[in-house]
């Protein structure tokens, strides 16, 4: 444990003297500031934000992770000479990583807000985008670091996280439009529901739209929806697999990590 | 036309209340020897005036044949018990002012109602109080009614063991001003009814429709404001309608509307509001009307044009963010849109005439799958779903291709 | 003492140890030499717990070490090639290994005025040289006083100043006890420093035995001969 907080400790300081963090929490201060200057209802800026956070934090997360493995194999080389045990500074690199993107995320968001006069009272609507934000962070984090564990190659590794990327953002969805077209003589909405738990940009998705009452345009779609998510049980569920997509990644690259040359 | 009759009407009511003067006076009062409604109904000779006294009346069904004026003083309460129609008017000229309507009793073979007119005229309910009633004011094959300044509210839980809160039925020249109808069934409902003029009335949380309408040639309705309502408002079957300055909000739920209009021709919906509607006009087997200068903002869908509307004509509106513009069921399109604007649009003003250079499509691939597909709507928000719409609007090749807007306003137009 | 059992290790399909089998004495400089790719640097790394052998165990002290990082206190790893995190300076690279190890660092002078560092103290890693980075990554090796030092390639890219301190402070460190691991292919280097000699040619023992012996058995009196004549034998076999 004392391992794991030096190496954090190590890590973050090395990250936030770097310019990148601030570069990117900036870009969510720009983003949340002018969204909530130029929109009049903070509702829809909130929703823009959805949007925003849904596709860069997926994206910014994966290939910044496993970018910053590789980056870090002469560092991980030399502290593995040292008496650390793997476990420890994989765990401390992945914390050393997310933190710093999970920080910059937030701070910059909602600095942004408080500016703009959002208390937390009135943006319930923000104080979801943060939560959701945080927990995709964490979980595009540790599929980087599995990935970057995997492939020794770097340009491999990275071709494949952009690849797990895009179908998680974009190629699942069409598969789902695909079953509900495929499949549209028969009550697909469970089945669907059951699909979209799978896919952490989906969930995130779908918790938004829950969260914004915009289930009512889904009609009965909405209402079954609704009624799940809105359920201890699909809460649990949601909770679950958003925690699942983080530790499942994480465990096996730990078992990898600890079996990896270097 | 309508102006015209209302002219007439007020000015009939100026020469009753006249003749009034030679009317007498009964005042009824608890604590007096003529304590009851009914007593004084029975003395009264036509045309008089009977003066309800502050006080609790339970009198089962009231019924009036004569012309009468019945007013109350500080606010007397006349109490159906769950169980009876209170006041039954069967005569011309009855005039009802000042009293409060309890608990007209639900019943699922009559309609009571708080007050009752069938088959009268000249007749005139003015601010009278109305709770927890079956039906509020129903009005049945009568003319030249005033229905005006009342507050009718009641509790209904479904629909239905809840009444309309006013009820019209085969009626002409009725006047519905300045109410505030609160959780009944439907707010106001029309059946049959010719010229009617509803104006200024708040309608709102009434479990079915706001405002009910059908088969009501030449009615106007204007400056009303719908709100909450379980489906919002509903205007079928009718030719000539005005709907004018109303403003139809956060009618929202899963079937709900802000304006339901369904076999509508040659009417006009003008100056409108529709916000935070689910879907703000809902369109079918309508033509020949023109929808113009309303502002559609925050609605799920703001118009959803079904394929059997035709002719109709889409003005200079504005569609502020709603998370889908237009959605229709089919390829072929027979209604123009022009000049409107779209907080969507994307395009430039090169001449700077204010008009955008490129042609807009309101009609997005995904409003078209969503409406074949329901559960596609679980997409909403997918950058999947954002980019097929980017890709359909290079080359259509589901949308209706002819549903252009060639003339995009770049700024608000109303 | 160190004792590798049956190592054996395949990086994808190549076999790179071959079921090898030696034992490290204490207090003497053993020297591993064999051509390029023979297994040197893997059977450095194995030591170390870099690269995880497919089979064989490893032990120190007779504790196996596989499943074990604790034992790496003991240790002072030179690599081929250091590189440390670059916006870091040479004194927060010290400061975080000596954090890491949990060990406070002794400000030994002496090393670093025999590597010359002392003035290099306050710069960032990425404005180094070369040599400069080998000479803080001998320093890295010597300063927490481990009791076994391990020399991949110690003086490639060092000037001859530097190279000839840096031997003397090995023969320093061999004469306070320390076992110490080194390898190298100049062998003039090995001649002067290693009392033994283990000889790979690809992932086997071609020999395993001191100097002298190795010198005797081949009846040369230079290393670099007997060495070059091994490496004959080898491509004769083939």
């Amino acid at each position: 444990m004392e391992l794991i907080s030096k190496i954090i400790k190590f890590e973050l300081s090395n990250a936030f003297r770097s310019k990148w963090i601030l570069v990117y929490s900036l870009f969510f201060f720009l983003a949340t500031y002018l969204l909530l200057s130029f929109e009049s209802d903070s509702g829809k800026a909130a929703l823009s934000m959805m949007n925003i956070v849904l596709i860069v934090i997926p994206l910014v997360s994966i290939i910044f992770g496993t970018m910053f493995v590789y980056n870090s194999i002469d560092f991980i080389r030399m502290a593995l000479c040292q008496p650390i045990d793997r476990n420890s500074l994989f765990i401390g690199l992945f914390f050393g990583n997310s933190i710093p993107l999970a920080v910059g995320f937030f701070s910059g968001t909602s600095i942004a807000c408080i500016l703009n006069g959002i208390t937390l009272a009135l943006g319930s609507n923000f104080l979801l985008i943060l939560g959701v934000g945080i927990a995709l962070t964490f979980i595009f984090t540790s599929i980087a670091f599995l990935i970057a564990i995997i492939f020794s190659d770097k340009t491999k590794g990275l071709g494949f996280s952009i690849i797990i990327w895009l179908v998680l953002a974009v190629v699942y969805d069409g598969i789902i439009l695909f079953i509900v077209y495929f499949f549209r003589d028969y009550p697909v909405e469970n089945a669907v529901l059951a699909i979209s738990l799978f896919n952490p940009i989906d969930l995130a998705r779908i918790l938004f739209v829950l969260g914004f009452d915009i289930s009512a345009l889904m009609g009965y779609t909405g209402a079954i929806f609704n009624k799940f998510f809105g359920s201890s049980l699909g809460i649990i569920l949601s909770i679950t697999m958003m925690v699942i997509w983080f530790i499942i990644p994480i465990l096996f690259g730990l078992k990898s990590f600890y079996k990896k040359d270097f | 036309m309508l102006l015209f009759s209302y002219k007439i009407f007020t000015i009939i009511l100026f020469i009753l209340c006249s003749a009034n003067s030679f009317a007498d006076k009964l005042i009824v009062d608890k604590r007096h020897s003529l304590n009851s409604i009914k007593k004084a109904i029975a003395l009264a000779k036509p045309h008089d005036e009977i003066i309800i006294n502050k006080g609790f009346y339970t009198e089962e069904n009231i019924i009036i044949n004569i012309p009468l004026r019945l007013t109350g003083k500080d606010e007397p309460v006349l109490d159906g018990e769950g169980k009876f129609e209170i006041i039954t008017i069967n005569s011309d000229s009855v005039y009802i002012s000042g009293i409060i309507f309890k608990n007209a009793g639900v019943s699922y073979l009559k309609e009571n109602s708080a007050i009752r007119l069938e088959n009268v005229r000249d007749c005139a309910i003015t601010d009278c109080k109305f709770f927890n009633n079956f039906f509020g004011i129903y009005i049945a094959a009568s003319k030249k009614c005033l229905i005006q300044n009342n507050y009718i509210q009641s509790r209904g839980k479904t629909e239905t063991s809840s009444g309309n809160g006013i009820h019209l039925w085969n009626c002409s020249n009725i006047t519905i001003k300045n109410n505030n109808i609160i959780g009944h069934r439907d707010g106001i409902y029309l059946e049959f009814v010719k010229d009617a003029l509803i104006e200024k009335n708040y309608s709102k949380k009434n479990l079915r429709y706001g405002l009910h309408f059908m088969f009501s040639d030449g009615c106007t309705y204007s400056q009303n404001k719908f709100e909450n309502n379980g489906a919002g408002v509903a205007v079928m079957y009718t030719k000539n309608v005005e709907m004018i300055n109303n403003y139809f909000y956060d009618n929202w739920g899963p079937a709900s509307y802000g304006l339901l209009l369904k076999d509508i021709s040659e009417s006009r919906i003008e100056k409108n509001s529709f916000i935070k509607n689910t879907t703000g006009i809902y369109l079918e087997g309508c033509s020949k009307s023109i929808i113009e200068h309303n502002v559609f903002e925050k609605n799920g869908w703001a118009i959803k044009l079904m394929a059997n509307s035709m002719n109709n004509t889409f003005l200079k509106n504005d569609f502020i963010s709603n998370t889908f513009d237009l959605s229709t069921n089919s390829r072929q399109n027979f209604n123009s849109f022009d000049g409107n604007y779209y907080s969507k649009y994307t395009g430039y003003d090169l001449d700077k005439n204010g008009i955008g250079d490129v042609s807009y499509r309101p009609v997005k691939l995904f409003s078209i799958l969503a409406e074949q597909q329901k559960p596609s709507l679980i997409l909403l928000n997918s950058l999947f779903i954002e980019l097929l719409d980017i890709a359909e609007s290079v080359f259509p090749s589901l949308t209706p291709e002819t549903l252009v807007d060639n003339r995009p306003s770049l700024r608000r137009i109303n | 003492m160190i004792q590798l059992k049956e190592i054996e290790k395949k990086f994808d399909k190549s076999e790179v140890l071959k079921n090898l089998s030696f034992d490290i004495e204490p207090g003497k400089i053993t020297a591993i030499v064999g051509p390029n790719g023979s297994g040197k640097t893997t059977i450095i790394k194995t030591i170390l717990g870099l690269v995880k052998p497919d089979n064989g165990d490893i032990l120190i002290d007779d504790k196996s070490i596989l499943n074990d990082y604790h034992y790496r206190k003991n240790i002072g790893y030179m690599p081929q090639s250091a590189s440390f995190p670059e916006n870091l300076t040479i004194r927060e690279v010290l400061k975080m290994i000596g954090d890491l190890r949990n060990s406070k660092i002794k400000h030994d002078d002496e090393l670093l005025v025999a590597l010359n560092l002392t003035a290099e103290m306050n710069k960032q890693v990425k404005t180094l040289s070369g040599g400069t980075k080998q000479k803080v990554s001998a320093l890295l090796s010597l300063m927490f006083n481990p009791s076994i030092i391990i020399l991949d390639e110690p003086t490639a890219g060092l000037d001859p100043v530097a190279s000839s301190n840096l031997k003397e402070l090995i023969i320093k460190e061999k004469m306070k006890g320390k076992t110490i691991i080194l390898t190298s292919h100049i062998m003039s280097e090995i001649e002067e420093l290693a009392d033994h000699i283990i000889f790979l040619i690809e992932g086997k023992i071609k020999f395993d035995g001191s100097v002298f012996d190795l010198l005797t058995y081949k009846s040369e009196n230079k290393l670099e001969k007997v060495i070059a004549n091994m490496m004959n034998e080898k491509s004769a076999w083939n």
